[in-house]
């Protein structure tokens, strides 16, 4: 019980916290932006997995770590434009379009790693992004090490959120996506394209959720290997109703999140006499504990899921 | 005079049916014209098409002169058209200035200049007499503020011309009659108004000009000081349908009865304290401006909604929390408000649909197997009996036309001989010979000694077929009223809710 | 160029859209072998001969495309309600580890203990269901989150038992639940081949499921609540009651697969016996266009290239992944195809 309470001390806890969420924001960010606009993105699992192959065989290829990032983010987008193509200008159904990307998007980045990368005993390596002390604010006690020490990509997630926020909320491109996402006929009425900012909506959020792939290739893990989203990208829909789809709550989400994820791994270590397979579904059930305890009080886009065509009501 | 606005040789075909054909017209500076017709005449894809919503086949919309680019709202918009849609199209989550600002700023603007969208926005509500509050929002409005809002909205792109969609379907008469006054002030500000309409006073009322829609075509033009309203009845119909006339007859014993009925839903009360009796071979109206509880009213009577306190009654026995079945099973029937979103499942046929309410009961199913032969042959003496034209009993029942769809559904309603009758909005969205024949229906079940209760938006409908009427507002009703009793101003000073100094007086 | 909907749609193109999306779907993936060097063309053939050639391939792809026929048939069946069950793997697992679990100290003649396990089988797909059906009921909760999230559980309480309680013993480590009693193994339906009656009872799920849809109160009342809803409500079909049914139905299918899995080919659980049955089925479901009769044919399809696919591996050395490339692609095509068996496009 007190070795419990002592974990709750570490810093290495609480580092290990934004380095575990930062998939989650890139992830729920994504699926937040595609939701604002009207589609819900069940593709994201599939789209990390291409992200986190595509990030990796970038680097793995001689390319370097950003570049990793750009190719990740791009396939990401490919794969949104898709889903968008799918469910956007002909309107099918967002549910199974979402979940044939997913099935699409996992096999080909399984394929084409089997087919370019001789994978021997261990799967082959890369040498990932290291965590950057940030000068100055690195040394400040405790919260140095956790907030200003960390790889690149985690700080570009927390400035991610931030933009994010600040364009659906202060600019009229945002007003337009949020709109779109509430009602289209309102956005056409204004002379606007409801259909091409739900696509472009989908395709940037699907570049975002490319980004939170790559990140566990490039600097959580340095491999990849099959079955490593381990259902990330589930738990970000999730989240973006337990944040109400806000861009802050959702990052809140996330840390919470990855804290629990985070605590659990450690508490395998001290707590015994519990099978480790509890510890790892604590995840997955909290997630269904928060979605109950929202489900009510969600604010949900009142045109999500409904395609929009011209002159049809 | 120069014309602001020009149509030219209109026309428009969605597949085989054709909407628009050659429709011209012109629309003067200064002027209110009215643009009527019948439901389904062509009035709103001629304006979606002038909007910019609707590409047209043939022909060219001219805006001051210049030939607006087909299916383009952007372009519309810019050359000072607004439209205000009859459906608002406005977000319920966000505020009045979001709706309001939408679309005004280029989109790759990194901020937006919301300080400034507000001055503007007050300014216009202030100009034109449209107070509105900025930061509501706008699910909390009511429906003639959320017109405003659509109104205010065309106004800040800067409209010179501006088109309105049956902008009274949703406001009671002296709202209606303050809309019009704020509208012919617009006019002196040097704006020009099309409207939407089908209701003859209001046109004869506030219009410089008519112009007349009838299957598709233009079919006549008039200067509102030159015509009547008679006149414009039979330019609008194109032939003389006579409806039915209701008959005296002895009216019997209660049937259907709501003792004080209230029902709260999510702490929003929905009905307050209604009573009312509808009695054997009556027929009960119930007029209102939409949206003033008759959706309540017609789930409470469908069994979709139980009264949170209170009691209906049913040849005495209390059938409020029966639901839809048990209601049935007690001999009620329902003609629901919406037939293609409640009183039909499109993709099913005409006999699934035909016994889908009493799909339990011996008569169509036996072991938990659906009887088909017998729902079939049911389905198709419905057809024979009610006239219901374009169809068999495996025809998927969206192929159907809205009367004939109408007609299957009151059949459906009718073939079991029915204590009691809900007929809610029966006749919206038909034509005059459907009506006539939903009409025909209607008062031959009151003859047999059915209670009818009719929920109607049309004042004119109400008065033709009903004995006794009330009307509702906010979810309250008023003292019924004789039919001989009820004459236009009485009855529209009850749909605003004044029946209280009605009383007194 | 605007879509616009079909007044009726013709059979002979109902029947066509399965076709075309499956042949758009191996002309996609024939870039992708083309590019691991080896002619397209060839590799389908290897793949036809992997699954068709021989008695025993033959027999190994009906035995795939035996819980495939149920899985799909639980998505179908959910499908058809917009009851997006998306959890038949998890179903499937926890139907096959009550089967094991039960089968293994049952003690009834083996007829009636085959037929008891499968309903227990079924009852721990339903049950898993049931709960994601109530929490969309009772809270709003979205399905396809909970049944996705329910997998990744059950995958879990999968592996627990088979490492604790279920452990079989004479595994020798391997991490593996005791195997249900051999007096309740599903004769082989071919023998000396992994064939077995499974199929059958498969193949009757599939009529009685046809005929509970097609002929039955229920069937109607489940196709008028997935068309329209408020209408179905309106004529005073119980929503809740519908759903949930649906739910028991469909997890109950996807709970059968996993028991005939464990009774006809695995004996016990392990947390890698299913090669994504579950998730297939929903691509079965799609491409049958959750028709019961279509669900029997696009489980064969299915079965067909996930086997073929190994022998084409095996052959020309094309990674065994374009089984799930083909797959998913085809269930996207099919998803295009149908769109235009109920539009047509206009100019």
């Amino acid at each position: 019980m007190i070795e419990a309470l002592d974990l709750l001390m570490s810093e290495s806890l609480w580092a290990a916290v934004l380095r575990i969420a930062t998939p989650l924001i890139f992830g729920v960010l994504g699926a937040l932006l595609c939701e604002r606009s009207g589609v819900l993105n069940l593709g994201i699992e599939g789209i990390m997995t291409m992200g986190a192959m595509t990030g990796w065989l970038t680097v793995y290829l001689g390319g370097d770590l950003w570049m990793g990032l750009v190719i990740a983010a791009l396939a990401g987008a490919l794969m949104g434009l898709l889903h968008a193509g799918l469910t956007v200008p002909l309107g099918l159904s967002q549910h199974v379009s979402g979940l044939g990307i997913t099935l699409f998007a996992s096999a080909l980045a399984y394929y084409l790693y089997r087919l370019i990368v001789e994978v021997g005993e261990t799967p082959p390596t890369i040498e990932p992004f290291r965590p950057y002390a940030v000068p100055v604010l690195s040394d400040i006690p405790v919260l140095g090490p956790v907030l200003f020490t960390q790889t690149a990509p985690t700080y570009l997630a927390l400035v991610t959120v931030a933009v994010l926020a600040y364009v659906l909320a202060r600019t009229p491109l945002g007003l337009a996506i949020r709109m779109t996402g509430e009602n289209p006929h309102a956005v056409e009425a204004q002379g606007l394209n409801p259909n091409a900012l739900r696509v472009g909506a989908v395709v940037a959020g699907s570049a975002l959720m490319g980004l939170g792939g790559a990140f566990l290739t490039t600097a959580a893990f340095n491999s990849f290997f099959p079955e490593m989203v381990q259902g990330r990208g589930w738990i970000c829909i999730a989240l973006v109703v337990f944040a109400s789809w806000q861009p802050g709550k959702a990052l809140v989400g996330a840390l919470l999140f990855a804290f629990f994820d985070a605590y659990q791994l450690r508490l395998q270590t001290v707590v015994e006499g519990v099978p480790y397979q509890l510890f790892l579904m604590a995840p997955y059930v909290l997630s269904i504990v928060a979605l109950i305890l929202v489900a009510r009080r969600a604010e949900v886009p009142e045109a999500l899921m409904a395609p929009y065509r011209r002159g049809e009501r | 005079m120069t014309p602001v606005l020009e149509l030219s040789h209109i026309t428009k075909r969605f597949g085989p049916l054709v909407a628009n054909e050659d429709v011209s017209l012109r629309l003067g500076q200064g002027e209110i014209l009215a643009l009527l017709g019948e439901n389904g005449a062509g009035k709103t894809t001629l304006m979606n098409i002038l909007f910019g919503h609707y590409e047209a086949d043939e022909g060219e919309v001219r805006v001051f002169g210049e030939t607006l680019p087909a299916g383009k709202p952007r372009a519309a918009i810019a050359a000072g058209v607004g439209m205000v849609h009859q459906h608002f199209t406005l977000a319920g989550n966000l505020s009045v200035l979001d709706n309001v600002m939408l679309g005004s700023e280029r989109l790759s603007r990194i901020g937006s200049d919301r300080r400034a969208a507000r001055k503007k926005l007050m300014a216009i509500s202030e100009r034109f007499g449209l107070p509105v509050d900025p930061d509501a929002r706008v699910s909390k409005l009511s429906v003639g503020e959320r017109q405003r809002v659509e109104i205010l909205k065309a106004l800040y792109r800067d409209a010179r011309v501006l088109i309105l969609d049956e902008p009274t379907a949703v406001l009671a008469r002296p709202e209606a009659e303050r809309l019009f006054e704020t509208l012919r002030g617009m006019t002196q500000d040097g704006l020009s108004l099309i409207f939407i309409s089908h209701k003859l006073h209001e046109v004869m009322a506030a219009s410089d000009r008519v112009a007349v829609l009838r299957g598709g075509r233009m079919v006549a033009e008039r200067a509102t000081s030159e015509t009547s309203s008679s006149e414009l009845a039979e330019l609008m119909v194109g032939r003389k349908v006579q409806r039915p006339v209701r008959q005296d007859h002895a009216i019997g014993a209660p049937v259907l009865q709501a003792e004080r009925i209230t029902i709260v839903e999510e702490g929003e009360t929905r009905l307050e304290d209604i009573s009312f009796t509808v009695n054997e071979g009556e027929i009960l109206g119930i007029v209102g401006v939409s949206g003033n509880g008759q959706g309540a009213l017609g789930a409470l009577l469908s069994g979709l909604m139980a009264p949170t306190s209170g009691a209906l009654r049913l040849n005495g026995a209390d059938v409020g929390q029966l639901g839809p079945r048990g209601l049935i099973a007690a001999g009620a029937a329902r003609v629901p408000e919406d037939r293609h979103a409640e009183g039909a499942v499109g993709e099913m046929t005409v006999w699934e649909n035909a016994i889908l309410e009493r799909l339990r009961s011996a008569a169509f199913s036996r072991f938990g197997f659906v009887r088909r032969a017998e729902a079939k042959a049911h389905a198709r003496e419905l057809i024979q009996r009610f006239d219901v034209r374009g169809a068999g009993p495996d025809t998927r029942i969206r192929l159907l036309s809205g009367g004939n769809m109408q007609k299957l559904i009151l059949g459906r309603c009718l073939a079991t001989g029915p204590r009691f009758l809900l007929a809610n909005q029966p006749t919206r969205g038909l034509d005059e010979g459907a009506i006539a024949a939903v009409h025909e229906e209607l008062l031959a079940a009151r003859a047999e000694g059915a209670a009818i209760l009719l929920i109607s938006e049309e004042l004119e409908e109400a008065v033709q077929l009903s004995d006794r009427i009330q009307a509702i507002v906010k979810g309250r009703l008023s003292e019924p009223v004789a039919a001989g009793e009820a004459d236009a101003r009485r009855l529209g000073l009850m749909m605003a809710g004044v029946w209280d100094t009605q009383d007194a007086a | 160029m605007r879509l616009e909907r079909r007044e009726t749609v013709p059979l002979t193109l109902v029947a066509t859209a399965p076709l075309a999306a499956v042949v758009a779907a191996l002309v996609l993936a024939a870039g992708l072998i083309a590019a691991a060097g080896v002619n397209p063309l060839a590799a389908y053939g290897e793949m036809l001969r992997g699954a068709f050639g021989s008695r025993l391939s033959l027999t190994e792809m009906l035995t795939r495309a035996t819980p495939l026929i149920l899985t799909g048939l639980a998505a179908a069946v959910a499908f058809r309600a917009r009851l997006w069950n998306i959890g038949g793997e998890g179903q499937f697992f926890m139907g096959a580890l009550a089967t094991a679990w039960i089968g293994h100290s049952l003690a009834l003649p083996g007829l009636l203990g085959m037929a008891v396990l499968m309903i227990c089988g079924m009852a721990a797909g339903a049950l898993l269901l049931a709960g994601p059906a109530f929490l969309r009921l009772r809270f709003g909760v979205d399905e396809v989150v909970t049944t996705l999230l329910l997998n990744f559980i059950v995958i879990l309480f999968v592996g627990l038992m088979i490492e604790g309680p279920l452990r079989d013993p004479l595994a020798f480590g391997w991490p593996q639940s005791v195997p249900v009693d051999s007096a309740y193994r599903l004769a082989d339906l071919v023998p000396r081949t992994r064939l077995h009656m499974g199929l059958l009872v498969a193949l009757a799920a599939a009529g009685v499921v046809w005929l509970v849809l097609t002929r039955t109160v229920f069937g109607v009342e489940t196709r008028a609540a997935g068309l329209n809803a408020r209408a179905a409500a309106f004529a005073g079909i119980s929503l809740p009651r519908t759903i949930m049914g649906v739910a028991l139905l469909s997890g109950a299918l996807a709970g059968l697969a996993g028991a005939i899995e464990v009774m006809g080919v695995t004996g016990g659980v392990t947390t890698t016996m299913s090669p994504g049955f579950g998730y297939a089925g929903i691509v079965v479901a799609m491409l049958a266009a959750l028709h019961p009769a279509g669900v029997v044919a696009a489980a064969v399809f299915v079965a067909t290239v996930f086997v073929g696919a190994d022998a084409m591996s095996r052959a020309t050395g094309v990674p065994s992944f374009i089984a799930d490339v083909i797959v998913a692609l085809s269930l996207l095509t099919m998803l295009v195809a149908l769109l235009f068996t109920t539009y047509r496009v206009r100019r």
